[in-house]
């Protein structure tokens, strides 16, 4: 999330709304540790990454839900295992779990 | 008064031990308690109980630079007895512990390559030699710090900062500086030391060791001579194959190939 703080704070100054997705969990493979963090605006601006590139176009689209209250903060799962769930999985073959909640605190 | 978010913000950016635990299911979903050493911690995780068990833990955490999901019941109970037939709270508990460090004794043309990827791979690193027209910024303009002083003042002064999950590299070969060194490294809780020379520089210097009362079991805490075996030549080489030494030390693997391994590439 330090790498983060610059374009927080940019925007939050700008009187944006922020989402941040948080690395919590993975299993197998998994590009990114516990920690790696995304943040997005509810104008859709990025900064940061939460895997290899494999899900960061689905944490987008999450974080706008969550922003735009269509979907409640909470865990979000990407992987092999979620067939059903999500369209998206990890090339590496893992199962990521993200927490995901407007920055509000 | 300052947001959790702010107080976060502004110890991040000065670098100090700090770490979040969220609730990322169960009651009191995204509850937060932001936990730094010496100080009472900011926030709420939605009972006092709760508080007080995961700030604990939390503390643990960050001693040891972990971030990872742990489960409690929501007055914070920990033991599976007590958590039967309860909904159990998940917390995310996210550390930013400072850098590790990596203290390179000897200011040789091997450390400002060493210093270099050490760097790389986020170390804090301190150069320390006795030689002041070695031991220069100028030489070493990778390093955060160039101490000109000896070993044993270095470790007396400062050995009780290292942790398991730092570093000492001694590059000097000159057993009037690595006998020092050595036994300086050996008296703190530092997770590697690596000790640098041909093997015939080894097998002397084991017996000074040996000499000034260095155990076996002491010695066999030394990676010595250093490095894994890549075939390094050139220091950049040398500093590559030291510090993947000091990754799988960390990881517990013997470091062959990926493709001649079998099993998972992450544990």
């Amino acid at each position: 999330m330090r790498e983060l703080l610059d374009d927080i704070d940019r925007w939050r100054l700008a009187g944006k709304r922020v989402a941040i997705a948080r690395v919590v969990d993975i299993e197998g493979s998994g590009p990114r540790e516990p920690g790696a963090a995304m943040a997005v605006t509810d104008d859709g601006e990025v900064a940061g990454s939460v895997s290899g590139g494999c899900v960061e176009g689905a944490v987008v689209s999450e974080a706008l839900a969550v922003l735009n209250g269509e979907q409640q903060p909470g865990i979000v799962t990407f992987g092999y295992s979620d067939d059903d769930a999500f369209a998206v999985g990890l090339t590496c073959g893992g199962i990521i779990r993200l927490y995901l909640e407007v920055l509000d605190w | 008064m300052s947001s959790l978010y702010e107080i976060l913000r502004d110890r991040l950016r000065r670098s100090l031990p700090t770490a979040l635990a969220t609730v990322i299911d169960g009651p009191h979903l995204g509850g937060k308690l932001l936990v730094v050493p010496g100080d009472l911690a900011h926030g709420s995780l939605g009972h006092p109980e709760l508080d007080r068990i995961v700030a604990r833990d939390t503390l643990a955490e960050l001693e040891a630079g972990r971030s990872g999901v742990r489960h409690y019941g929501p007055e914070g109970q920990t033991t599976p007895e007590d958590l039967l037939d309860t909904p159990t709270v998940s917390v995310f508990v996210e550390s930013w512990a400072p850098p590790p460090q990596m203290w390179i004794f000897g200011a040789v043309d091997f450390t400002a390559a060493l210093s270099r990827v050490a760097k790389v791979l986020g170390y804090r690193v301190v150069v320390c030699d006795a030689r002041e027209v070695f031991a220069t910024r100028r030489r070493f303009p990778a390093a955060d710090e160039v101490v000109v002083t000896w070993p044993a003042p270095m470790f007396a002064k400062r050995g009780h900062q290292l942790s398991p999950r730092d570093a000492v590299c001694i590059l000097t070969h000159d057993p009037k500086f690595d006998v020092p060194a050595v036994q300086g490294a050996l008296a703190t809780r530092v997770g590697y030391i690596g000790v640098m020379g041909s093997r015939k520089t080894h097998g002397k210097r084991t017996e000074r060791l040996r000499e000034v009362g260095v155990s076996d079991e002491q010695l066999d805490r030394l990676l010595s001579p250093i490095g894994l075996d890549l075939g390094a030549r050139t220091p950049e080489e040398t500093a590559i194959s030291i510090c993947a030494e000091i990754i799988a030390r960390r990881t517990g693997r013997a470091a062959p190939s990926l493709r001649d391994a079998t099993g998972p590439i992450h544990t």
